[in-house]
């Protein structure tokens, strides 16, 4: 085991909420510490779900707009240039019951005074047999990514939210043809990338509308798709399929220490990111079901730095 | 050389599997792809520590399309093992260096 020199604040995850307080808390001369995350296909990588994104149209102070990688590196420069350190791993324990707080990467210990936790969420996957085993051969998960391989094929993108039709219109640049299936009779994504998704030629909606199998042996081939009002069964010769029926917080980790929502999100204190743990602090779609922006997440991370910030001037005064 | 990460064409890719001494990781890859850009200093620090028992090498899938296309390659990245010229083991998408490692101990003697 490796100990590691003690932090005033350890921030685990680098979306924007957690590359936002790294900004405010190196700025405030706090030389957090950043545990990044490891590379990955899905959006549990350093950059958060913003790393799988193209063009990022709605983040102020870009008016032509900005790919999502490159915001996120402008971010991680940012922080950098005042003194932030990453460490490109995933924290894979924590002991938030004593003081200092302690985070592993594996058998390697790092200490804290405070630590910020956002670590985001991770995309749903349809929960179906055989679509693991079919993961890089048909299903994906991560459109700009595997786009490029579906030229001139048919495919289908399930879900109804703004990223389910970002990645459908992204992929009518490839594909011959783009069924978006979603199992309710309207989508939950914003006016604009309604509109588009409409307008494309390419783009075909089925709604009410469930994939219930998927279909092939060397590669996908076909998915059977189920009518959730009629009952209705029908195979869809597609040679792609892509999932974004919405996320789940990453806190696997705080289980039994941080409280949680039903549905696994943290719980801060209304109008700050204080956990029920002193020197705690949540930021980000780890916290948030409902707006879940990246712009909403900065500001929540700005919010988590300053709170750790007078929390850690309380704490050492009182000393 | 030590650490060396080998350029994969279409010219090259045979010969380069068949005659290497050590198994040849082919790393399958593309400018545009994110999770790519995350794993190539990873590959390459692998490159580097185990020298003369693995050889690491990339191929650009959009210049290389055709090979690309010959071992079925449909998500990036797509890390292939090649054994005396045969596909041992793939490996579908991005993972952390100690994964990595991980994944590929069993196949290195």
């Amino acid at each position: 085991m490796t100990t590691h020199p003690h932090r005033n604040v350890i921030i685990i995850g680098s979306g924007p909420a957690g590359l936002t307080a790294a900004v405010y808390t190196a700025r405030a001369s706090l030389a957090p510490l950043v545990i990044e995350g490891e590379p990955s296909s899905t959006s549990d990588q350093p950059g958060g779900q913003l790393m799988l994104t193209t063009e990022v149209e709605n983040f102020p102070g870009f008016p032509e707009g900005v790919q999502g990688p490159e915001l996120m590196q402008r971010m991680r420069d940012q922080a950098a240039r005042f003194g932030a350190e990453y460490l490109t791993e995933k924290a894979t324990n924590i002991d938030f019951s004593s003081t200092p707080k302690r985070v592993w990467v594996r058998d390697d210990e790092y200490t804290a005074d405070a630590v910020i936790v956002s670590t985001g969420a991770r995309s749903l996957m349809l929960n179906l047999p055989d679509e693991t085993r079919l993961i890089g051969h048909g299903v994906s998960t991560c459109a700009t990514c595997d786009g490029f391989f579906f030229r001139g094929q048919e495919i289908v993108v399930v879900g109804g939210g703004d990223s389910a039709i970002e990645e459908a219109s992204f992929l009518t640049k490839f594909a011959t043809k783009v069924t978006i299936i979603h199992r309710r009779d309207k989508f939950r994504a914003s006016k604009i990338m309604q509109e588009r998704a409409f307008a494309n030629p390419k783009i075909v909606v089925r709604w009410n509308s469930q994939v219930t199998r998927l279909i092939g042996d060397a590669k996908l081939t076909a998915v059977e798709v189920t009518d959730t009002v009629t009952g209705a069964v029908e195979t869809l010769a597609v040679g792609g399929l892509f999932v974004a029926i919405g996320h789940r917080p990453n806190t696997d980790l705080f289980a039994g220490v941080l409280d949680m929502d039903e549905t696994g999100y943290l719980v801060t204190q209304p109008g700050s990111s204080r956990t029920n743990i002193a020197g705690v602090f949540a930021c980000g779609d780890v916290q948030d079901h409902t707006y879940r922006q990246a712009i909403t997440a900065a500001g929540s991370g700005c919010m988590a730095a300053i709170d750790a910030e007078r929390w850690l001037e309380a704490t050492h005064a009182g000393k | 050389m030590a650490g060396n990460v080998v350029t994969l064409t279409v010219a090259n890719f045979d010969e380069t599997i068949r005659s290497a001494t050590t198994p040849v990781l082919v790393d399958f890859w593309a400018e545009w792809c994110g999770p790519c850009k995350q794993i190539d200093p990873v590959i390459r620090d692998i490159a580097v520590e185990k020298a003369g028992a693995l050889t690491i090498a990339k191929l650009n899938v959009d210049d290389e399309g055709d090979v690309a296309a010959r071992f079925s390659v449909m998500s990036i990245p797509t890390m292939i093992l090649f054994k005396n010229g045969s596909e041992v083991q793939r490996f579908v998408g991005a993972r952390g260096k100690q994964a990595l490692l991980n994944d590929l101990a069993p196949f290195l003697g």
